[in-house]
């Protein structure tokens, strides 16, 4: 699976060698994070945010392991209980506001992680399988984020819960009941509080499954890098220990300052006030956001704000919001050029730096309240947020005159490269 | 980054460069040790008991309803209490004992207050697991001694609630507890 | 054949939006109501307890529960607070029983096991202001006074939203339309985001008289109930500001030895090979 210059593991004591004979479990290690797998030495600063992505995922269940020992799901002691956790429960108020900051700085991650994966090509062949289970994550942390999101039962919490299943009463004929199946009630009550924890300690596990699916489809063909052009040779590569170890863990140093930063002074910057108000479903808050990182997703669904011929509007807001991600999926087959990186595509990389744009309008305007100018502005966003894969990606990549590639990686780093001379001219 | 590349750096002398190179890769992992291990502080104290359950750790509890004979269970910590009226004749029988001869050698005087002898208040938890002996109900079983007896593994405690056959290891515990008035008990 | 479909999926959302757009073009309006107009933001609050380096002002945290416990309390209650949390204020044990004493709070008769009261014990919580809900809506006007423990945290910039509330009853301005002046039991307060309160101002000059002897003026008092109500919001924020200062400060030295051990392994690849 490797490359054939990849380091082979030699159990260095006869313990090693018994284990490796038996359950080469080290020999797993060494291949995949340690000096054993080789990867592109070009790669840049915003390569390290998959490993980030590894260490926010495993923050989040050790501090919500953590926060389920001292957490009631139960309606009337829900809200009492995550006060308990802040006043009383030894540490208690770090746990929780780690496990809170930790989920904003998850998803701020991931969405440089994704957006890499944008400019980069990331998700082309022979990556797709790496693009696809990427998006089974992202979508697996949405809503896993969504649940716990829930559980302190405050008034934003019973309020996304009322909001966000009332999505998919937006579905002919089986909305009203899938709502209630889905709330086991006609609103937010002790039972969804009950499934929404159950299913929040669940599903991180389920993500720790994919990431390894999705770490080991990435070691099939190896990294990408910020060329894109293949590995050819071993001077192309460094092994991923110690270089890239110790790369990431800088970084990682440097992430968890910043996210000590918020945690320790300024705790509540990303929350909403209103959670701290006890879930009550009698009164709905003036204005009710989701948590920063739905804003896009949230923007995309309350632009459709007119029906379209016979599709009502909330039907096609819901169905623009799952949508906008579902269509990731197809990207690996409607972006054909053979060019990965957008360093060499010109015209490609001017979309692309439109799509930011549109994406942190769309953010901006998914956290306003639902009033003009937001409205409008987010229509226009949206409208090129799908026009951007739909349309202008498939087109794009059949017209576009990319830019010279270099011959390898090593030639891009150190300006020559000694084998290309040796191999016949392309 | 990848670009930035280092021509013509002097070569270091050879020795002293892998040695100042293995120290900064040695503090780095040495340091990320440590902030490792200081991060386990709050992860494993969060399961100590938290601050409203130390909170409650002390009760005042009525006697004046506690004839000379009787005993009661009360609540401290959330675990039971015996407090027991003793009898004179109880009394003299835990008296009448060669200390010497206990597993746990004490006197009634040593587990009770001073001019408060026929008070007996000791936790209602059996040194051995931790099961709640019986005797301080009406016609509950009091054990071969007169005092109480744990059912779950046969543990005998006499007059004083020493432990006398079984295999508990130790008397029935003597809590701290004060009297507020002649009336009021104050434990903890 | 997969993209021309996707082109054909593009169109249907991109028009299905155009024709939003067109239709909110059509019936553009900008939001414009009183509110907007005439609700201020609060004003400006410092507290002892505001920076990396904040510490609670002891004496200040006593005067806001002493205004507390004689004005606020008629009506607003403090359901997350026990007695014990007091000692945090600086109050002693003693102190903090006697405290208790003062409440009589909900207890069983042990005789007969009927509901009654007995008077509070530090491990006991402040008692609620009203049984519940509907008590408290029949006995304010139908607004329930909201619990106060967490409201420094629940509302936007929220010990400053507290101080300027206290602080900012006034005559509703001249300009006001009719539609928007307080009715009946109704208070004028631009703080409040819809600029009528069912709270009719509590505090007035001299109002209570402060032991420290600090002037109670309402201005005064305002201060102290906003800095009492930041501890009870987060009792914790003293500990959560002392710990961040080592934690960062040895985050930052291991991320630069991370970033010098980084460098050293690296000086080898990074050089152009002979």
């Amino acid at each position: 699976m490797s490359f054939p210059w990849a380091n082979e593991y030699k159990p260095s004591h006869p313990f090693m060698q018994w284990m490796d004979d038996r359950l080469p479990l080290p020999r797993l290690v060494y291949n995949s994070v340690g000096a054993g797998y080789p990867v592109p030495r070009n790669l840049n600063y915003w390569w390290n945010f998959g490993f980030m992505a590894l260490v926010c995922l495993i923050i989040q269940i050790v501090t919500g392991i953590i926060l389920a020992m001292h957490f009631a799901a139960n309606d009337t002691v829900a809200f009492d209980s995550v006060e308990h956790i802040m006043r009383d429960v030894n540490w208690g108020w770090l746990m929780r506001y780690v496990h809170a900051n930790g989920a904003a700085a998850f998803f701020v991650v991931v969405y440089v992680h994704i957006f890499r994966g944008f400019y980069y090509g990331s998700y082309k062949a022979p990556r797709e399988m790496v693009w696809l289970l990427g998006v089974v994550l992202f979508l697996l942390m949405m809503a896993t984020a969504f649940m716990g999101y829930v559980l302190p039962w405050g008034q934003m919490s019973f309020w996304a819960a009322k909001v966000i299943t009332g999505l998919f009463s937006a579905i002919p004929m089986v909305g009203e009941p899938l709502q209630q199946w889905l709330l086991g009630g006609f609103a937010p009550g002790n039972a969804t509080l009950n499934r929404f924890f159950s299913l929040h300690y669940l599903l991180p596990f389920v993500i720790v499954g994919v990431v390894v699916l999705h770490i080991w489809a990435l070691h099939i063909p190896g990294s990408s890098n910020p060329t894109g052009v293949p590995v050819k040779s071993e001077s192309d590569t460094v092994p991923f220990f110690p270089y890239f170890i110790a790369k990431d863990g800088w970084t990682v140093g440097a992430f968890l300052f910043f996210l000590a930063a918020v945690t320790f002074y300024a705790p509540n910057m990303l929350g909403h006030p209103d959670n701290y108000i006890p879930a009550n479903p009698m009164s709905t808050p003036a204005h009710i956001v989701p948590d920063w990182y739905f804003w896009p997703f949230y923007a995309i669904l309350r632009a459709f704000t007119t029906d379209f011929f016979f599709i009502p509007a909330k039907l096609m807001g819901v169905l623009a919001m799952f949508g906008s991600i579902l269509i990731w999926f197809l990207l690996p087959w409607l972006d054909k050029s053979p060019v990965r990186s957008a360093s060499y595509r010109p015209l490609y990389r001017k979309f692309f730096y439109v799509l930011l744009v549109a994406m942190a309008v769309l953010f901006y305007c998914g956290g306003a309240p639902a009033e003009e100018p937001y409205v409008v502005i987010s229509q226009i966003a949206a409208a090129y947020y799908f026009a951007h894969f739909l349309i202008i990606l498939p087109i794009v990549s059949a017209i576009e005159r990319p830019d010279p590639l270099p011959y390898s990686i090593t030639e891009a780093v150190l300006g020559e490269d000694e084998s290309a001379a040796l191999s016949p001219a392309e | 980054m990848a670009e930035e590349a280092v021509t013509d750096a002097p070569e270091l002398a050879a020795g002293d460069g892998v040695r100042r190179r293995d120290f900064i890769n040695i503090a780095a992992v040495s340091v990320a040790g440590v902030g490792g291990l200081s991060t386990l502080v709050p992860l494993i104290s969060q399961m100590s008991p938290s601050a409203d359950v130390l909170a409650q750790s002390s009760t005042e509890v009525d006697i004046s309803a506690i004839e000379t004979g009787q005993a009661i269970k009360a609540v401290f910590r959330s675990q039971p209490v015996f407090i027991r009226n003793l009898t004179p004749a109880e009394i003299t029988e835990a008296n009448e004992v060669a200390v010497a001869s206990l597993r746990d050698p004490q006197t009634l005087a040593e587990r009770t207050l001073k001019s408060k002898e026929n008070w007996l208040i000791t936790m209602a938890v059996c040194t051995h697991l931790g099961c709640v002996p019986l005797g301080a109900g009406e016609g509950e079983s009091r054990g071969e001694f007169g005092g109480y007896f744990c059912p779950c593994h046969g543990s005998h405690y006499d007059t004083a609630a020493r432990i006398r056959k079984g295999p508990a290891p130790l008397n029935l515990e003597v809590p701290d507890y004060e009297f507020v008035s002649d009336t009021v008990v104050k434990i903890g | 054949m997969i993209r021309i479909l996707s082109i054909l999926v593009g169109l249907f959302f991109t028009v299905a939006l155009a024709w939003s757009l067109l239709t909110g073009l059509l019936n553009f309006e900008l939001p414009h109501t009183v509110e907007h107009e005439f609700h201020e933001h609060p004003k400006e609050l410092h507290l002892a307890s505001d920076g990396a380096f904040g510490k609670f002002d002891r004496q200040q945290l006593q005067r806001g529960f002493q205004v507390y416990k004689e004005v606020c309390a008629a009506c607003h209650s403090l359901r997350h607070v026990a007695f014990r949390d007091l000692a945090a204020l600086g109050y002693n044990e003693a102190e903090v029983k006697a405290i208790a004493v003062g409440y009589q709070v909900d207890g069983i008769d042990p005789n007969t096991g009927e509901a009654t009261t007995r008077v509070g014990m530090p491990t006991d919580y402040f008692p609620l202001a009203f049984p519940n809900d509907v008590a408290a809506r029949a006995a304010n006007n139908n607004a329930i006074p909201p619990d106060l423990s967490l409201m420094t945290k629940a509302r936007h910039n929220g010990a400053a939203y507290v101080y300027s509330l206290l602080s900012g009853y006034q005559d509703p301005p001249a300009a006001l339309p009719e539609d928007n002046r307080p009715g009946e039991g109704l208070y004028y307060n631009p703080y409040f985001a819809n600029l009528n309160l069912a709270m009719a101002p509590p505090l007035n000059e001299g109002i209570v008289s402060f032991g420290d002897g600090t002037k109670s003026t309402v201005e005064q008092m305002s201060k102290d109930v906003a800095a009492f109500l930041v501890w009870t919001a987060e009792p914790k924020l003293e500990k959560r500001k002392q710990t961040g200062l080592p934690v960062l400060g040895f985050l930052l030295f291991a991320t630069i030895l991370g970033f010098l051990s980084y460098k050293s392994i690296w000086a080898d690849k990074k050089k152009k090979k002979g």
